[in-house]
């Protein structure tokens, strides 16, 4: 299947979950952010069992604390 | 109004935009503009917010200059290590341009204080300038609660973020992000650095928006998140989903009071990777 992910094209074997994106290291800093499918908010506690489907717009968003 | 010759000539190169014009200068000296933080992004956020002639500003900050702040701060100068930032704010600001009140706030934004600093001038836009997520989720919950607009934005490495909130017109910044993470899962630039360019970068961007909300000229950062990369030089700007169960500006808000977070211990010397 293919995604965007962070605005690119981005290609898997097989359907994952977002829990297995943010392990595959395909996002910078997994620890934290906030992930958005087809522009909705999905609840952290659901990162284990949403699966990713072919064409999905996915949006990690990063918290982002500095300013001084 | 009646403007002075010296205003006319000042503000020439606004007055002749098409947008902004001797009306759009006008809406700006009457505009009052409270800037959190004057810090990395707060410090160029005002110096071109005075300059542009807002009428009022208000600065608050509880820290002084440091040393360390320099590199980035670029309203303070070395003569002012160990000054009060708000006075040096002050002091940059009117040196620049003498038409702008200048209010000081020389405390830590909290719970207790930041509504009554907000509601103290009735300010029209609230920029966000802080180094941490207890006090953005608190500037962002006390701008929801009394229906004001604001800039959140955030800097860390070569990467920064700035969204925009106006009220009823899109998310909130807790609509995307919730809560403040744990203390020590995401680190500050004081733990992990930040190219001093990029609160100049970002909070140009913060200004830019508070100038655009007080004219009403062209479209603002609303239900968007634009990021930026300095290192691939990479802009994004991410539409954002709203979030009608949000805990404080969904239909049945749960955050009902303001709440003090632990601000975040700086223990971890070594943090986590994020580009």
């Amino acid at each position: 299947m293919t995604i965007t992910l962070n605005g690119k094209e981005t290609s898997f074997g097989e359907e994952i979950t977002i829990q297995e994106l943010l392990e595959q290291g395909y996002v910078e800093m997994q620890e934290y952010v906030t992930v958005q499918i087809n522009e909705n908010i999905i609840p952290r506690a659901d990162y284990g069992t949403y699966v990713i489907k072919d064409k999905d717009v996915v949006e990690c968003l990063y918290y982002m604390g500095g300013g001084k | 109004m009646n403007f002075t010759n010296a205003q006319l000539e000042r503000y020439s190169r606004h007055i002749i935009l098409e947008d902004i014009g001797v009306k759009g200068q006008e809406k700006l000296l009457n505009g009052k503009v409270l800037i959190i933080g004057t810090g990395g992004l707060g410090a160029p956020a005002a110096l071109y917010l005075g300059a542009a002639g807002i009428g009022t500003i208000g600065l608050v900050d509880g820290d002084t200059v440091d040393l360390s702040n320099l590199q980035r701060q670029v309203i303070h100068s070395s003569q002012d290590v160990g000054k009060a930032k708000v006075i040096s704010g002050k002091e940059s600001i009117n040196a620049i341009n003498e038409d702008v009140n200048v209010i000081t706030y020389q405390e830590r934004a909290t719970a207790d204080n930041i509504k009554d600093i907000i509601r103290d001038q009735d300010y029209d836009f609230i920029l966000d300038g802080t180094d941490n997520f207890p006090v953005k989720f608190l500037i962002n919950d006390a701008c929801v609660m009394l229906k004001k607009p604001f800039s959140h934005a955030g800097i860390i490495r070569f990467q920064g973020q700035t969204m925009t909130y106006v009220p009823g017109k899109g998310p909130c910044y807790r609509c995307i992000f919730k809560n403040p993470p744990p203390p020590d899962v995401v680190p500050t630039c004081q733990q992990a650095g930040v190219l001093g360019v990029m609160g100049g970068v970002i909070g140009t961007i913060q200004a830019t928006e508070a100038i655009k909300y007080i004219t009403d000229v062209g479209n603002l950062l609303t239900g968007y998140l634009l990021t930026y990369d300095a290192k691939k030089l990479e802009f994004r700007k991410v539409k954002l989903a709203g979030d009608k169960n949000c805990a404080v500006c969904g239909e049945n808000p749960t955050i009902k009071k303001l709440i003090d977070y632990e601000i975040a211990a700086c223990s971890i010397a070594d943090s986590k990777k994020i580009g």
